[in-house]
């Protein structure tokens, strides 16, 4: 599947900082409209910062983040996430003091497209069972569902992925890539950040290795079989 | 015991029941505001004293009667937090609690002067607005007193039926487990952070205004009972909003039975009750709610 045209989301020379330490070191790729993009690395890349400097949570940032031509550096994290970008952490961040219903109908409808509650517990039936239950009461597999579903609500087309394989068990994983080659299908946008390659490898479109906060390789997924030596040796596996 | 009369009992328990539910409605905002904000707002009393002194102003120098005042004063001083909250803890938000504890701190010294210097240090007498009562037999009940009883229930329920059973008591709760990830949901959680303080400072003037006519109006009224308040959030749980209501409520009864049967005892069981719930619970009896991580 090609993705050709100008990229909907295009990140240029961005540098982040935790307080005094700096952890992107000018970090260039691009997001192309219905693609499913990886960031591979290492743990401590910078994997997870670019994501949450994408959505603005880690506000010292500069260089620039473009969605659609749009600037989004200077926005707040509610601004750009009204812009259409939904964000899914790697701790999946489900409140403990709401019910899994609470948590599912949290997030508002920013745009129209969004999957309603009837669609969401359609789509995800465990969730359905367990609506009365407390958020954190579910399984590691049903909180990654949930956290998931949850963002489906907003109505948002590019979705932010941190490490959604991470801790679970291989049946689920194998679930939860399911479910994201389904919203690719459905024509979301996915930046996807793994450290699971072979995860990766089963769902994205291109892959792009972070090294110590900076882009050292951009690869198809012909292109990562090819040179997976080049690949582990990138991730020390 | 057989000493202890029933009207004593009875009249005891009653303002037992009237500090407590000024306890409660104080401990509520001091709870909500640290729940969301991680705030120790420590100018919740000067905040209750502006209110019972907006009252006061409203009455003699706008001839504004106590009713009107119960309407106006609370939004004048939940003004005077929506602006403290901009110019003061906004500038602090990413420092360390103690910094907004100090500030806080220096807010209530300076109001505190200000009002002082302005109007003495003597207290001033708010006509109640609702003379008389009823004999029960064991006891006399004010009718204002019956009035702040049922109003003061009636704020700490709707609160928290506001705060447990709407979306944006929802939100309120998920902000506090996790700001960033609701914020991420496109929840402007920076104006939600102002308003709910402004909510908790207006609640804090809605206790003031309902204080004046029963405690004197003076500008020490508030750091008078925060200590008092402070207890009550620690002993239910920081951040725990039906902790706070409960047990603002029951240490107001507590402290009326002591004044009973030891009133040498009166000033001091609320702290002997906080030290061992802080040895035997530390995190509060009704603790507040895991954090998301």
């Amino acid at each position: 599947m090609s993705h050709d045209g100008a990229p909907l989301l295009a990140v240029d020379n961005l540098q982040a900082w935790y307080a005094e330490s700096k952890a992107l070191h000018g970090m260039s790729f691009e997001v192309r409209q219905g693609e499913l993009l990886t960031l591979i690395g290492r743990n401590g890349a910078g994997k997870t910062t670019t994501l949450r400097s994408v959505m603005g949570i880690v506000r010292r940032r500069t260089g620039s983040i473009r969605l659609a031509g749009e600037e989004l550096t200077g926005l707040r994290t509610y601004q750009i996430a009204r812009k259409g970008i939904a964000y899914c952490p790697e701790e999946r961040a489900i409140f403990a003091s709401l019910s899994v219903r609470e948590n599912l109908a949290l997030p508002p409808v920013l745009r129209t497209g969004g999957l309603s509650d009837d669609e969401l517990m359609s789509a995800f039936p465990n969730l359905r069972a367990r609506a009365g239950s407390g958020g954190t009461k579910l399984s590691g597999g049903e909180q990654q569902m949930l956290a998931i579903a949850r963002i489906l609500r907003t109505g948002s087309r590019f979705l932010l992925l941190d490490e959604p394989s991470e801790g679970l068990a291989p049946v689920i994983v194998k679930e939860i890539g399911q479910l994201i080659l389904r919203l690719k299908a459905r024509g979301f946008t996915i930046l996807l950040v793994e450290q699971n390659l072979r995860f990766a490898r089963s769902v994205a479109d291109r892959h792009v290795v972070v090294e110590n906060g900076r882009v050292v390789d951009t690869l198809t997924t012909a292109e990562l079989d090819a040179g997976m030596a080049r690949v582990k040796s990138y991730l020390g596996v | 015991m057989s000493n202890i009369s029933t009207q004593l009992l009875f009249g005891q328990l009653l303002i037992g029941l009237i500090n407590g539910s000024f306890y409660a409605m104080l401990s509520m905002g001091l709870a909500i505001i640290f729940g969301l904000m991680n705030v120790v707002n420590f100018a919740h009393g000067a905040q209750y004293m502006l209110g019972a002194f907006a009252a006061w102003i409203l009455l003699n120098h706008f001839g504004i009667s106590y009713w009107g005042a119960l309407l106006i004063a609370p939004v004048v001083v939940a003004l005077f937090g929506l602006v403290m909250e901009r110019l003061v803890l906004k500038p602090l938000q990413n420092l360390d609690h103690l910094y907004s504890l100090l500030a806080t701190y220096s807010v209530t010294l300076i109001v505190e002067g200000l009002v002082r210097h302005q109007y003495g240090s003597t207290g001033m007498p708010y006509e109640s607005p609702l003379p008389g009562g009823i004999n029960l037999g064991f006891m006399f009940l004010p009718w204002y007193r019956l009035l702040v009883l049922v109003f003061s229930l009636v704020t700490c329920i709707g609160t928290w039926l506001l705060i447990e059973h709407t979306k944006l008591g929802a939100y309120l709760r998920a902000a506090n487990e996790n700001p960033n990830m609701v914020e991420s949901f496109g929840i402007n959680v920076p104006r939600m952070i102002t308003l709910t303080y402004a909510f908790g400072v207006g609640l804090a003037g809605l206790s003031g205004v309902m204080a004046a006519p029963i405690y004197q109006v003076s500008p020490s009224m508030g750091s008078s009972i925060m200590i008092v308040i402070f207890a009550v959030v620690v002993i239910g749980g920081m951040g725990s909003i039906i902790g706070a209501v409960a047990t603002g409520y029951l240490l107001g009864l507590l402290e009326a039975i002591t004044k009973v049967f030891y009133p040498q005892g009166a000033s001091m069981v609320i702290f002997v009750v906080m030290i061992v719930a802080l040895i035997a619970r530390p995190n509060g009896i009704f603790s507040a709610r895991e954090k998301t991580s």
